[in-house]
This record gives structure tokens, C-alpha cells and sequence, in this order.
């Protein structure tokens, strides 16, 4: 048996050995040749192929599309026109009045969106952070309790967007409830104020388990002795949350910001299916008006479309940037 | 064991040799949305057709109507795209249709049958054989004959205006408790019927969109009313942004508006959904100042120029447009036939037993001579998509107070004029 075994493995491994003692020679030669770090970049090389041929190839082409113009898609079908696209997206009689504006629907995506990521992050970390807080306490039930949070996070974000609408319709869950309460039932929906608070609502609850999974995590590594002499020292409960929790949970708080930030200005696809931008534009996010443009209106504007993700990954870079040299300081002045 | 040996060499022999027989069967894929039954009716005539034609495979790929307004035009604006497709959006794609007359057996057959409607599908001044329409259609009315009679209100009669119908409806609604009093779908192409009747017309002389007119200001203003009033059902036209498509016939199925505005299409639908749950009658397209128009179109299955098959592709093309077929397909699916042979030998034997069913036929047969010939130019007219764009998005800002009607109508006209200037650079 130990015999078959040793042959099978034998067997599965030959292809790879064979690969390995084809790429040994070369391999060596090179590591003479450049040292440590020639090797490093040979192991690097296969990543950043897969990089550069589904991200940096496709963000050339996208600005490349950007200053094109026409309906066609393939490239050889559309007509140069150099920063146009860029001009009718910000072109505006009145920067305060967006009706003014040439492209009108993508200052109110912008607003729209600014709005949503400003309530959304916010509202996200914090309760995130709560609930790592507690998950991180030793509770009963905290691994069911752990599993419960991070199960929206598996749902498909189609599943997520209609499993609320089912809640918020006219004849949803919702309505049976006030409805059984004795309270007039509501068109949630159709209400601006209730509309955009059910797109901040959903996607929090949507992706907070996997922002509170990196929080727990940061939680967790924090040494348990800092606690324990803090206890001893009889320090509060507060000043021990500012103290040794907020301080040492810094970096993952940082990778937190930046993610939600990030997933905050794409939001599309709950939001989509949820409110499919309104009532009227109130719930247009840019995604949407991204994809509206460039792939749902009957007569497509790819090149629009192009200049205005190109911009919007331009402000994603801005904001990332900006948030990592905070924190980055932050650490500093700590370390200092 | 020599005797399993020899089974296992018959099988692979036997294997590889249906596997060389199926490559050399040639794949035809047809993209197909239903609005009812007429899935199932499409497969069950292909079925047949393969029978007869062993060599093509002809697979029927069902998608959402969404796939076809959405998903095609990118594939096929890269060269992509099924072999076949059913598609409503005609002309404004007619430069991927595939041209027939050189594959199809008798061109002179196609244009005798088909002909009045290839320039919906085909550029200007071409003479291609695209495909064929599968059905005519016409925007029009249904009503809840149920739900009034429970209010104990009179149905509108023929040459009854908007403003009597939802007059009537709001009675309905009112006595009846329902959620609002009509609905018609969130969609450029439907309230374009209503805009000829008071008197809009999109075409300028030199065929380029003519600026908003009057005639559309009208009934825009008449929809905006009615849905600040809470007699639009605002779940299908102020709940989306931009130019999404959203039907109202779900609402209509669930009794909870007493006159739903859609079109000839729905019949199936209804009658399959709706069952003898409640008694409905089609209206016809009610009346504004200028008429009582609905609007013409329909459902075209054309022959993609992508394909690799095009002989293939034309002999499940010729089968599908044969009077035979399609007067099944049209029977069964309840379909308005768009077939001259069909339309003129008569006698259809529509297969369904709704008493429902037949005088809704009827009804839409006799509102097809009220087009106004406004409408009836717009299903082959380039920019009417860009209209229809306009219309949907700057009407359900309106609706949804964040412009108004007179913003809208600027707005539009500057929508239309960025459409055909982006489409000419």
C-alpha cells in the first residue's frame, strides 16, 4: 500500500518536477546575475501579469476611451475628441445650481454619493466597531453571535437589494407590521428621506460583519497584560477604550476607513436592485449613472462613461491617499 | 474480464463516435424574451424543426427583457452576440442585422409577407431582409371590469378621453380602497401613443428631432398631476432613476389598479396570470385632443451579421416565417399576426378559453385604425430612442419634484440634442 502511495505521489509530482529542473538552470544563472532581488522580481512577475492584464491594461483603455467620442464600442469605430467628455462633465452656468449644469445627472450622483459615503462610513465604523467591541467580550453565544453578523457579507448583493425590497414595498413586511399595529402604511420607497436612509441601512448591514471581522481581529491582538495593568491601576472603562484600544487598533481602523471609503463610493448593486436610483434621482449613486451612461440608455455613451469613472477612481485616489497619510501620522506621533 | 475490456472499447468507439456526430452538428442560438407564453410555444417549434433538420441545433437561450435592451446592444456593438435574437429595439440596431436575401429560399416570399415593415429594421434606403416580426403590437388599455363593477362605476366608453378614465378609475380606486387609481409603464414608447392624441409630434422636416412640443408638455403635465394626486400608481415611474423600464402589469394582476395602460402584447400574460380570478376588457387607447392613438411596434426576430452559419441560420428562419408556423405561433400565443398571408386568409383560431381573451383581440384590432400618422412613422424613425430617453427621465424628475415641467422641457431638448450629437461624432 505504503508502495502504490510513494508511486502514486511519484506520479503527481513528476510534471512539476520536471518543470523545476527545466527552470532550475536559468533560474540560477539569473539569481548570479542579479542577486536576491532579481529573484524576487521573477516570483513577482506571474501576479503582475494578471495585474496588468485585468487592471492596468483595462484603466489605460478606460482613460483612452475617455477622450473618445461616438456610440460605438470597439475603438477603431470612435472618433478622437481629446478632454471633451471631461469638459461636458464639468461644465456648469452655476456650480450651486446643478440644473445648470451640462451634465446634470452626474452632479447629483456626485452629491448623492458624497452624502451617502459621508453617512454611510460613518455609520459603518461605528457600529462595527460596537459590535466587535462586544463579540470580542466573553459572551454566551459568541460564535453564533459572530457567525449571525458576518452572514449578510455571503449574500449576493442582488439577494441583499431584493430580500429588502421585499420588506419595503407597498405590501412588504414592514406594512404588515405598522399595518397590524394600527399605523397607515407607508410607501417607503417613494420617500426621498426614507429612500436614501434604506440605501445607507442596507449596504451597513450588508457589509458590516466583514469590516467587524478586521476590528475583531485588531481586538484580539492586542496584548491581554495592557488590560490587566490598567486593572490594576483601576483606570476607567473610557480612558482604557482611549487609551489601549483606540490607539492600538489604529492600523486596522485605518484599513477599515479605506475599505469602507472605498466600497462606499462604488456602492451600485444593492442599491440598484433596492431603489434602482429613486424615487426621481435621489438614490442615483455614480456607479449607477456610470452604468447608465455607458451601458443601460438606449443610445450608449461609452466615452462619457470612461471620463466620468476616470474621475471618480481620480477622487478614490485623493481621499485613499489623504487617509493613509493621516494615519500614518498619527502612528508617528504615537511612536514618538 | 476480455468481455468487459471489449464493452469498455464499444463504449469509447460508441462515444467518440456521438461526439464526432454532434460536432458536426451545426449550433444555432437564438436570444428570446417572453412577455408570456410565447417561450415555451418558440421551443416546442423548434423542437419540431429539429426533427426535420437533424444537422442544426437550434438552442434557445430565454432571457430577461432587460438582457435584450441592455446585454445585446454591447455584444453586438463588438461583433458579438447570438446567431438569432428577438429584439424590439429595430432600427437603431439595423446596422447588426444580418441581410437574408441571399440565403433565405424565396426573397419574393419574405418581401410579399414582410415587407411593409423592413424599414422599422433595416438603415434607409437599404433593401435588406433583416428578419420578420414575430407580432404587430399596440399600446392600449385594460381595464378591471371586476373592480368597477363591484364599485358599481360605469366603464368609460369608445371615444372616452384621459381625463374620463382616470376620472372613473379614481371612482374605483376611492370606493374600492385601492393604492391608486392606474399605472402605465415606466417607458418613452408607451406615453407616446397618449402624446400623439394631444396633438405631439417628435419628427422635424428634415426627419431630425423636432423640439418638445406642446402636444407632449400636455400629457406630461396631465401624468404629473395625476401622480401628485395619488391616482399614478408612483411605485413604476417616480421609484427609478434615469431610463430604466419598469411594467405595471404585476399591479394590474394583483387588482390593485382598477386601469393599467400597456399594450396588446399583455394579453397572454393576463390571461395566463389573471385566470378567472377577475373579469378584464381591453379599452383601446383613450383620447386627447387629437385623437385616440396608440402607438404601433412589435417584436422582430432578426438574423444576426456576426453569425458564422448564415445558411443555418436562414433555414431556421424560413421555417419560423412560413405562413404555417406562424399562423400556429400566432394562435398560441395570442399574438397580433404581422404576416400578410396570415392577416388576409383570417379565420384565426386563437387558442385559449378565456372568454377574456378574444374581444381584448378584437378591441386592439379595431384601435389599430386610430393611429394617428404621427405614430404611425415613429417605429421607423432613427431618433426615437433618443425621445423615448428624454421623456422617461426628465418626467419622473417631475414627478418626483426635483424639476419642473418647463425645467423639463429644456432639459429634454438638450438631451435629445447631446443623443445626436454623440451618435454623429
Amino acid at each position: 500500500m505504503a508502495g502504490f502511495g510513494k508511486t502514486l505521489g511519484r506520479a503527481v509530482t513528476w510534471p512539476l518536477t520536471l518543470v523545476a529542473r527545466a527552470v532550475d538552470p536559468p533560474l540560477r544563472v539569473w539569481q548570479r546575475w542579479t542577486g536576491t532581488g532579481g529573484m524576487a522580481a521573477v516570483f513577482l512577475a506571474p501576479n503582475l501579469a494578471i495585474f496588468g492584464v485585468f487592471v492596468l491594461i483595462p484603466l489605460v483603455l478606460n482613460f483612452v476611451y475617455s477622450m473618445t467620442g461616438g456610440t460605438g464600442i470597439l475603438l477603431d469605430q470612435r472618433s478622437f475628441i481629446g478632454m471633451e467628455q471631461y469638459g461636458r462633465l464639468l461644465e456648469c452656468e452655476d456650480y450651486t445650481r446643478r440644473i445648470t449644469c451640462r451634465e446634470d445627472q452626474f452632479w447629483t450622483a456626485v452629491t448623492n454619493t458624497a452624502t451617502f459615503v459621508i453617512f454611510q462610513v460613518t455609520l459603518m465604523v461605528t457600529v462595527s466597531l460596537i459590535t466587535a467591541l462586544i463579540l470580542n467580550r466573553n459572551i454566551r453565544g459568541r460564535g453564533f453571535f459572530r457567525a449571525v453578523f458576518f452572514f449578510p457579507v455571503l449574500l449576493s448583493p442582488v439577494v441583499v437589494g431584493l430580500i429588502w425590497r421585499w420588506i419595503l414595498q407597498r405590501q412588504g413586511l414592514l406594512n404588515l407590521i405598522t399595518v397590524n399595529l394600527g399605523l397607515e402604511p407607508e410607501v417607503w420607497l417613494n420617500d426621498r428621506f426614507y429612500a436614501f436612509a434604506a440605501t445607507v441601512g442596507v449596504s451597513t448591514w450588508a457589509h458590516m460583519g466583514f469590516y467587524t471581522l478586521i476590528l475583531l481581529a485588531g481586538l484580539q491582538a492586542i496584548p491581554r497584560d495592557l488590560y490587566e495593568a490598567a486593572e490594576m491601576d483601576a483606570t476607567p472603562p473610557m480612558r482604557v477604550f482611549r487609551r489601549i484600544t483606540l490607539p492600538l487598533l489604529g492600523p486596522n481602523f485605518a484599513v477599515v476607513l479605506v475599505l469602507a471609503l472605498i466600497r462606499g463610493v462604488q456602492i451600485f448593486d444593492e442599491v440598484y436592485v433596492l431603489t434602482g436610483g429613486g424615487p426621481g434621482t435621489s438614490t442615483l449613486y455614480l456607479t449607477q449613472y456610470i452604468y447608465e451612461v455607458g451601458f443601460a440608455s438606449i443610445l450608449r455613451n461609452p466615452g462619457l462613461a470612461a471620463a466620468a469613472s476616470i474621475l471618480m477612481g481620480a477622487v478614490l485616489v485623493v481621499l485613499t491617499l489623504l487617509q493613509l497619510w493621516f494615519s500614518r501620522r498619527a502612528e508617528g506621533r504615537r511612536a514618538r | 474480464m476480455k468481455f468487459t475490456m471489449a464493452s469498455f472499447a464499444a463504449l469509447a468507439v460508441a462515444g467518440f463516435g456521438s461526439a464526432a456526430f454532434a460536432q458536426d452538428k451545426v449550433e444555432v442560438r437564438v436570444m428570446w424574451y417572453s412577455d408570456g407564453i410565447e417561450g415555451e410555444v418558440m421551443q416546442d417549434l423548434l423542437d419540431r424543426f429539429e426533427k426535420t433538420h437533424p444537422e442544426i441545433d437550434v438552442v434557445l437561450d430565454n432571457v430577461a427583457y432587460q438582457v435584450i435592451q441592455e446585454q445585446l446592444p454591447i455584444q453586438l456593438a463588438s461583433g458579438k452576440g447570438p446567431d438569432i435574437a428577438r429584439v424590439t429595439n429595430l432600427k437603431e440596431q439595423a446596422e447588426h442585422w444580418l441581410d437574408l436575401r441571399d440565403y433565405v429560399e424565396d426573397p419574393a416570399y419574405w418581401e410579399a409577407n414582410f415587407g411593409d415593415r423592413f424599414d422599422w429594421m433595416r438603415p434607409d434606403g437599404s433593401d435588406a431582409i433583416p428578419g420578420f416580426m414575430t407580432q404587430l403590437t399596440l399600446t392600449g388599455g385594460f381595464a378591471n371590469k371586476t373592480l368597477f363593477e363591484q364599485a358599481g362605476v360605469e366603464m368609460p366608453g369608445d371615444g372616452a378621453t384621459w381625463d374620463d378614465w382616470i376620472a372613473a378609475s379614481k371612482e374605483v380606486m376611492e370606493s374600492q380602497q385601492l393604492p391608486a387609481a392606474f399605472a402605465i409603464d415606466r417607458s418613452g414608447h408607451r406615453i407616446s401613443g397618449p402624446n400623439a392624441s394631444y396633438g405631439a409630434n417628435y419628427i422635424g422636416d428634415d426627419r431630425m428631432p423636432a423640439p418638445i412640443d406642446d402636444g407632449t408638455m400636455t400629457f406630461a403635465s396631465k401624468l404629473v398631476d395625476w401622480t401628485n394626486q395619488g391616482l399614478m400608481l408612483p411605485e413604476v415611474w417616480v421609484s427609478a432613476a434615469g431610463t430604466t423600464y419598469r411594467a405595471a402589469a404585476d399591479d394590474f394582476i394583483n387588482a390593485q389598479i382598477p386601469f393599467y395602460y400597456s399594450g396588446s402584447w399583455q394579453i397572454a400574460n393576463l390571461s395566463t396570470k389573471i385566470g378567472d380570478a377577475f373579469d378584464w376588457v381591453a379599452t383601446g387607447s383613450p383620447c386627447g385632443s387629437a385623437g385616440c392613438s396608440g402607438l404601433a411596434g412589435g417584436a422582430a426576430l432578426v438574423a444576426i451579421k456576426y453569425t458564422r452559419h448564415p445558411e443555418e441560420v436562414a433555414a431556421v428562419m424560413d421555417y419560423l416565417a412560413s405562413e404555417e408556423i406562424l399562423r400556429e405561433f400566432t394562435e398560441r400565443t395570442l399574438f397580433l399576426p404581422a404576416h400578410k398571408g396570415v392577416v388576409e386568409a383570417g379565420g384565426l383560431n386563437f387558442q385559449s378559453d378565456d372568454p377574456n381573451v378574444a374581444p381584448a383581440l378584437d378591441k386592439f384590432i379595431s384601435a389599430s385604425t386610430e393611429t394617428l400618422p404621427f405614430a404611425d412613422a415613429l417605429p421607423a424613425w432613427k431618433w426615437a430612442n433618443a425621445y423615448y430617453g428624454a421623456l422617461v427621465t426628465r418626467i419622473s424628475q417631475v414627478m418626483a419634484g426635483e424639476i419642473s415641467l418647463e425645467e423639463a422641457r429644456t432639459l429634454m431638448d438638450q438631451d435629445i440634442a447631446d443623443q445626436v450629437s454623440a451618435a454623429s461624432q
